[in-house]
């Protein structure tokens, strides 16, 4: 099915069961432990060996020297595999640095060695007996003295070479404004800290390798695999049907998966292995650190008339920028703009996407440059931001935002929060020893099209099962594809079964970018129209006009049940949902407004978020209730993001420092109060089919900057590096009595 | 993790005489803190004595109006007997801002105190640690150093002792004691149990090879408002930047220790005596000559208003 213009009326309008709260259909696996995640695939394979993983003790340089000897001796070894006996591999195309280092070490922790015995307590003992010598060279492992050379990158040019993207004169508008702001803001590097390690089982038929990981994106997984050890991408199959957790670490294949395969080959028989929590934040991805640069220009009275936002981020050689700068392209109007990226080669272990890549980082400055604009303009920071609303995309004013209700999350957020109880001058609002502070921040994030495929079988008793090689990372996906097939089929949500995560099955656009649910649904939506097309053509209906509503299908005034379809045998429909040109004349995004309110201890100038307040608008809200879990989670990352994380990096051996969950602290419980999220009504028929778009990035973007307002609302102390912590504003408190 | 054997011992001095009689052997009580340094091979013991059976799990009032806690009584038991939360506020309050529920009811009270730095280097087995590796070097001297001493470190090691409860000990005076493998026992004060790093950064207590804790007791209630007042990024599960045990008495005088600042509880009479003059008098003089680094000389303004709000809280809660 190609989605080419916008859509009319179809079944999923009925909102019968799409659109309505429903728990997850996969919860009772999982709160009764019989969900097998990554490691745990015991039924499947039950003579795997264990294995353990070697990271590299450097930040740079070479491996001169690696003795197995003591290792290959210990109790239990059943293999080790180094870079010298695992043959010729190729990189992913998603990689920017090879798996399994050696000699040549590309960052601290990059695997080295993979260890296979008979328990994994063996095969930990063993890893620590393998001695290495290296050579350690020096490495660039400071991203603002990289960042003094670094050149531009990215950008908009026609003819692909790196640019800065203007519209009109920023220079002169900007000179001439009679209000502005010319800032510094920085973000600090991040981990995705999901619960399940980076696992993987791998298990070798003759040339066939199936291996069982927990990984975001099936097909480009298992691309990657086959080319990282050079076979053909046929040979190769991905399951993974639960996932503890991604955002974005898992969007790619990593040395867990690479080791495994290589070490059940070496072994002769199943190999499992899990990534040991210290190894992570080196050994996999992270979000990258920014240093960002922003100047607005404005009127008196509000106008933005010159908008500049420069980011600066560090990557391995052939890695990307950080695009902190996305959001400014698009979300506020102004008649003279320019953004651009400059991108530094550095040593620390590669960077990659993390939950809202991009617009995450980068909303968390610009919406504190927001404020501190409103600020000088005397404004009210929710006035000033409606004020420079715009309906289309600043940078191509042709181009009209399919659906933008930006206004309407601000006004509404703003009377349910309390927004007119906020003190505009800072530092005003005591309640005994804590200083209290409101802040408001912008969400903004784009949604974007993905092809993704499905197949749908209607069996006996009217069955209806979905196929498709999508994944849920805990986000609900089993429960909205369940949803999008009983509304299409007219059954109930438990008529549905739902398998998900397995490169045999259709390929589906993945977790990622909040595009799974919106585009996968879709996949789903289109092979369930042709499913019901062979319905009517069994049933001898005129498809045209067939129902299919309460286990029933409908013509006129003919009517069958659903299963009978199926008596004759099963009836199986696969299709995908392709896009046109539509997101280019239509720019498709999601917005939101972030309200916090936290207080902050006047002695020990300790912050803790008190409240918070989400109003969102990004189409049609497939079920509620998981996208409710959505924004709140998301949320509390972003407190997390505001407050505390932050991948602490020692420039002299080029390392991130805090590398496990006592040192990388994300909230707690406690740090987390009341949340409250608000969905407006919206159907974005520009998007898909279902109308609905992403909404689990959303949540997170700008909640951040609505944080660090509410501190500066509390303080009077402006804190531009992230995380804002005590100590930042300390000696700027207000003096105790 | 390196192979070790394992024993369970059924009374103190033959737990002394079987760790004594290995070099490299280890108790284990509730093994929060050993079983997870033993796993990345920080810690290596060969052998381990398993305590648990020693019947050292009961709290009880001494003949000098104190009380006795047993080697294994619990973070958890500690923290919510009645006669701790009446008369010795302080250490409950202490407890319960440290570790989860789940770990306050495996850890034990010797346990706590012996816990080891949560120094991020000394957990990283490729980084030079003097603690962790006698002569290798301090990697946190000149590195990230945020969480770290900011007094009564040394050239050799800046890291700082983790836990709360040896800071309440430490206001409130509190005796270890000990037995041996000859089953000679002994009474050491807390000022006295924790070391300074100095040269020897890997010998963090007075106890001799072998030696083990079998109580630690209280003296007798000193009255006063009891407060502990923990700072930290965020809410829970996090181990202090700084803390402040106190105890106010009526007339403005009390006693004061910090945690988060040293290599053990910090505490000092002299200072204490500046209490009526207001919590800067007290930590310039407590504080005097601290070697903060970059990272963390937030801590000496911190320290300061920490007390402030702990002298704040004795004011006014009744």
């Amino acid at each position: 099915m190609k989605f080419e213009t916008p859509e009319g009326a179809n079944p999923i309008d009925r909102m019968n069961v799409v659109g309505r709260a429903h728990v997850r259909i996969d919860g009772p696996l999982k709160t009764t432990g019989t969900a097998p995640y990554a490691y745990e695939h015991h039924r499947e394979i039950a003579n795997a060996a264990y294995g353990y993983v070697v990271g590299a003790a450097i930040g740079k340089g070479r491996i001169s020297a690696i003795d197995l000897t003591k290792a290959k001796a210990a109790p239990g070894v059943v293999a080790i595999v180094t870079a010298d006996t695992a043959g010729k591999l190729g990189k992913g195309n998603f990689n920017t640095v090879k798996l399994l280092g050696g000699p040549d070490i590309d960052h601290y922790h990059q695997a080295i060695a993979i260890v296979v015995a008979e328990t994994f307590e063996q095969a930990r003992a063993a890893a620590a007996l393998i001695r290495v010598d290296y050579a350690r060279a020096e490495g660039r492992f400071d991203l603002d003295e990289a960042l003094k050379t670094a050149a531009l990158t990215g950008g908009d040019s026609d003819d692909g070479k790196p640019a800065v993207d203007r519209v009109g004169q920023f220079d002169q508008a900007f000179a001439a404004a009679p209000v502005k702001l010319d800032a510094h803001y920085s973000t600090p590097d991040q981990s995705h800290a999901m619960m399940e390690p980076f696992a993987s089982i791998a298990s070798w038929r003759g040339d066939e390798l199936t291996v069982w990981t927990s990984n975001q994106m099936i097909d480009w997984g298992r691309g990657d695999l086959a080319k990282t050890l050079g076979m053909p991408k046929n040979k190769v199959r991905l399951v993974s049907p639960y996932i503890g957790g991604g955002f974005g670490g898992k969007l790619f294949l990593r040395s867990d998966a690479v080791l495994a395969a290589l070490g059940a080959r070496a072994a002769g028989r199943p190999v499992k292995l899990a990534l040991q929590r210290p190894l992570i934040a080196n050994n996999t991805t992270h979000r990258p650190a920014t240093r960002q640069h922003i100047r607005i220009g404005a009127t008196k009275d509000g106008i933005i008339t010159a908008i500049a936002h420069d980011s600066g981020s560090g990557d391995q050689p052939g890695g990307g920028p950080e695009t902190a700068v996305n959001q400014t392209k698009k979300l506020y109007a102004g008649a003279n703009r320019m953004t651009s990226m400059h991108l530094a080669e550095i040593d620390l272990p590669e960077g990659n996407a993390m939950r809202a890549p991009g617009e995450a980082p980068g909303l968390m400055a610009l919406e504190i440059a927001m404020d501190e604009m409103a600020e000088k303009l005397g404004m009210d920071p929710i006035a000033f931001r409606i004020k420079n609303d715009t309906q289309v995309d600043p940078e191509k004013p042709g181009r009209k935002y399919s659906e933008r209700q930006l206004v309407r999350c601000l006004e509404d957020g703003a009377k349910r929060f309390g927004w007119s109880q906020r003190n505009a001058k800072p530092a005003q609002v005591r309640g005994g020893r804590w200083l209290i502070g409101m802040g408001v921040a912008t969400a903004f994030r784009d949604h974007m099209n993905m092809t993704s495929a499905a197949r749908v079988r209607l069996g006996k008793g009217g069955i209806v099962t979905v196929e498709t090689d999508m994944t849920d990372i805990g986000t609900g996906s089993y429960t909205i594809i369940a949803q999008t097939a009983a509304e299409m089929m007219g059954v109930p949500v438990n008529a549905v079964v739902v398998k998900l995560g397995d490169s045999d099955f259709p390929v589906s656009a993945g977790s990622g970018g909040q595009f799974g649910a919106a585009n996968a649904t879709a996949g789903v939506y289109a092979a369930c129209v042709k499913l019901r097309e062979a319905v009517a053509q069994r049933l001898g209906f005129n498809s045209a006009d067939t129902m299919f509503e309460g286990g029933k299908v409908r013509s006129g005034n003919r009517s069958a049940d659903l299963a009978q379809a199926a008596d004759a045998g099963e009836l199986v429909a696969e299709d995908k949902i392709e896009y046109g040109k539509l997101d280019k004349t239509y720019q498709l995004s999601t917005f939101g407004a972030h309200f916090v309110e936290v207080g902050v201890d006047a002695y020990t100038g300790v912050i803790r978020v008190r409240r918070m307040l989400a109003v969102c608008a990004a189409g049609r809200i497939l079920n509620p209730q998981t996208a409710r879990s959505q924004v709140i989670g998301a949320m509390t990352m972003g407190v997390g993001g505001a407050l505390m994380e932050e991948l602490t990096v020692d420039t002299r051996f080029g390392f991130f420092v805090n590398h496990d969950l006592v040192g990388y602290e994300v909230p707690v419980h406690a740090d987390i109060p009341h949340q409250e999220v608000v969905f407006l009504d919206e159907a974005d028929d520009k998007a898909n089919p279902m109308k609905a778009k992403g909404i689990g990035e959303l949540g997170l973007c700008g909640v951040g900057a609505a944080v660090a307002n509410a501190v500066y609302n509390a303080t009077g102390v402006r804190i531009r590096d992230y995380p804002i912590t005590l100590d930042k504003h300390l000696e700027h408190l207000p003096a105790l009595v | 993790m390196k192979a070790f054997t394992y024993e369970r011992a059924h009374d103190p001095v033959a737990a002394a005489r079987a760790v004594a009689a290995r070099p490299g052997a280890r108790f284990i009580a509730g093994g929060t803190n050993l079983l997870d340094l033993m796993k990345i091979e920080v810690e290596t013991p060969v052998h381990l004595v398993d305590v648990q059976d020693l019947k050292l799990d009961r709290i009880e009032p001494t003949d000098a109006g104190g009380l006795r806690i047993g080697a294994l009584v619990t973070n958890t038991d500690l923290a919510t007997d009645s006669r701790v939360r009446r008369d010795y506020g302080v250490l409950s309050r202490a407890i319960v801002a440290g570790a989860s529920g789940q770990l306050r009811n495996k850890a034990t009270t010797a346990g706590n105190l012996l816990q080891r730095t949560r120094c991020a280097y000394f957990y990283d087995t490729n980084m030079p640690c003097n603690k962790r590796k006698p002569g290798s070097g301090c990697a946190a001297i000149g590195g990230i150093s945020r969480q770290l001493a900011v007094i009564g470190s040394s050239d050799k090691c800046i890291a700082t002792h983790p836990s709360d409860m040896a800071v309440a000990m430490r206001v409130l005076d509190a005796t270890v004691e000990t037995v041996n493998a000859i089953g000679e026992t002994r009474a050491i004060p807390i000022a006295d149990f924790h070391r300074l790093p100095g040269d020897t950064p890997h010998i963090e207590t007075a106890l001799a090879p072998g030696e083990l804790i079998t109580a630690v007791t209280l003296p007798k209630p000193i009255g006063g408002k009891h407060v502990y007042e923990k700072v930290r990024d965020r809410a829970s599960y996090a181990f202090a930047l700084i803390s402040v045990a106190a105890v106010i008495q009526p007339d403005g005088t009390g006693r004061v220790a910090l945690g988060g600042v040293a290599h053990k509880p910090w505490r000092d009479e002299a200072a204490e005596a500046e209490l009526p003059r207001g919590a800067k008098a007290v930590t310039a003089k407590l504080l005097a000559g601290a070697k903060p680094t970059h990272d963390n000389a937030f801590k000496l303004p911190l320290a300061e208003r920490t007390l402030a709000a702990a002298m704040a809280e004795a004011r006014t809660t009744a």
